[in-house]
């Protein structure tokens, strides 16, 4: 996978062009979105009853995605979510990678900024290298990339469910509009069980 | 250590707790370790049905917790006393989200402790649990904990409630600090 993947990853894509390339080549993969813009990245790519969107809840989305793709090992789950919040849940990439279950993939969108509050610097701007946290903390499939032509390979290891996979997305610090999700969690809950056949209470 | 040696080595009250856990279908086990689970953590690992995942800290466990409910699966937690700091704002997912969730907390900082260190979390979680919308439910004898844990098990999962339920330091035996 790695030798598929653009090797220096210097180009920087943008984001909603990335992210609607990949989930439209992703139909059946469940989807996590982290608070704030990737959130609406996802839900502007198309709203689907398959996306759960965290409107909160900062630094757990990758264990969201972990208790999810446990759950259901039949399926792909992706957590789409940016570098901030990432960082916030940095040991969750510890617990991850202890557990590796193959149906996982974790997509950090990475401006480099905290981009909901003011565009201030991220530590990733200040020296963290993800790939090589994501590695580090046991994820060996952990690359770079910031083309979308990239979209195919990754979506190809997604549906293969081979492994779990760590990508970092450079993208441009900028701030599409706001594509503003549904905000009542209950309603998002249950619509997703509801399309994995899952009984209410 | 096999299933059954596990089983007989330790108190029995503890072993009626993965009894109950078993009976309610729990599919998930999340931990930060804490001695007195160690038990618990040792059944999960060793069984075949339940997926078992250490965390780093306790607030990844509320959000797997909610993962683990949208796939179809009952998920619990077990923490110490001091983890229920770290989980506060995690926690406003489970109001937010309307996830069912059951944790298993063992108390320190309430009864025979050693050390100082502890007591002020030990002191603030109940409280720290009930303000962000956690219902508690308290075991301080052997004999009640698996009724207990039965009842916060199906409050959680069959009403869909949030459920911390406390296991006494006096249940769970304060550490001896002295080496004879």
């Amino acid at each position: 996978m790695g030798a598929e993947v653009s090797a220096a990853a210097t180009k920087r894509a943008e984001r909603r062009e990335f992210v609607a390339a990949l989930l439209a080549r992703i139909p059946q993969a469940l989807v996590v979105s982290g608070l704030g813009s990737p959130t609406y990245d996802v839900f502007a790519a198309g709203d689907r009853d398959r996306n759960y969107y965290l409107w909160g809840a900062m630094g757990g989305a990758a264990s969201l995605g972990l208790g999810l793709a446990l759950s259901r090992p039949d399926r792909s789950v992706v957590v789409v979510t940016g570098d901030g919040e990432q960082l916030m849940g940095l040991g969750s990439l510890a617990t991850i990678g202890a557990k590796r279950p193959r149906n996982l993939t974790i997509v950090v969108l990475d401006n480099g900024h905290y981009g909901e509050t003011g565009m201030q610097r991220s530590h990733s701007s200040l020296g963290l290298d993800f790939v090589a946290v994501a590695r580090g903390c046991g994820i060996a499939e952990a690359f770079a990339t910031g083309d979308c032509a990239d979209c195919d390979a990754i979506a190809r290891r997604i549906d293969a469910r081979a492994g779990t996979t760590f990508v970092r997305v450079l993208i441009e610090a900028n701030q599409p509009p706001r594509a503003l999700a549904p905000r009542d969690g209950p309603y998002v809950k249950n619509r997703f069980r509801s399309a994995l056949g899952i009984e209410p209470l | 250590m096999n299933e059954a040696s596990l089983a007989a080595t330790a108190p029995a009250w503890q072993e009626s707790i993965f009894r109950a856990f078993k009976a309610a279908r729990v599919r998930q086990v999340a931990y930060v370790p804490d001695a007195g689970h160690s038990h618990l953590i040792g059944r999960a690992i060793a069984d075949e049905e339940i997926d078992d995942v250490v965390l780093t800290t306790e607030e990844e466990g509320v959000a797997l917790a909610c993962g683990a409910w949208l796939g179809g699966e009952r998920a619990v937690v077990l923490m110490q006393s001091s983890g229920v700091g770290n989980c506060v704002n995690m926690l406003s997912l489970l109001q937010s989200g309307g996830f069912p969730f059951f944790a298993l907390v063992t108390m320190r900082g309430e009864y025979g402790e050693f050390n100082p260190w502890q007591v002020p979390m030990g002191k603030a979680t109940q409280a720290a649990l009930e303000l962000m919308g956690i219902q508690v439910l308290r075991a301080s004898r052997a004999e009640e904990a698996a009724d207990v844990v039965s009842a916060g098990l199906a409050a959680a999962f069959e009403a869909g409630e949030r459920i911390a339920v406390l296991l006494g330091q006096g249940l769970v035996g304060h550490k001896q600090w002295e080496r004879k």
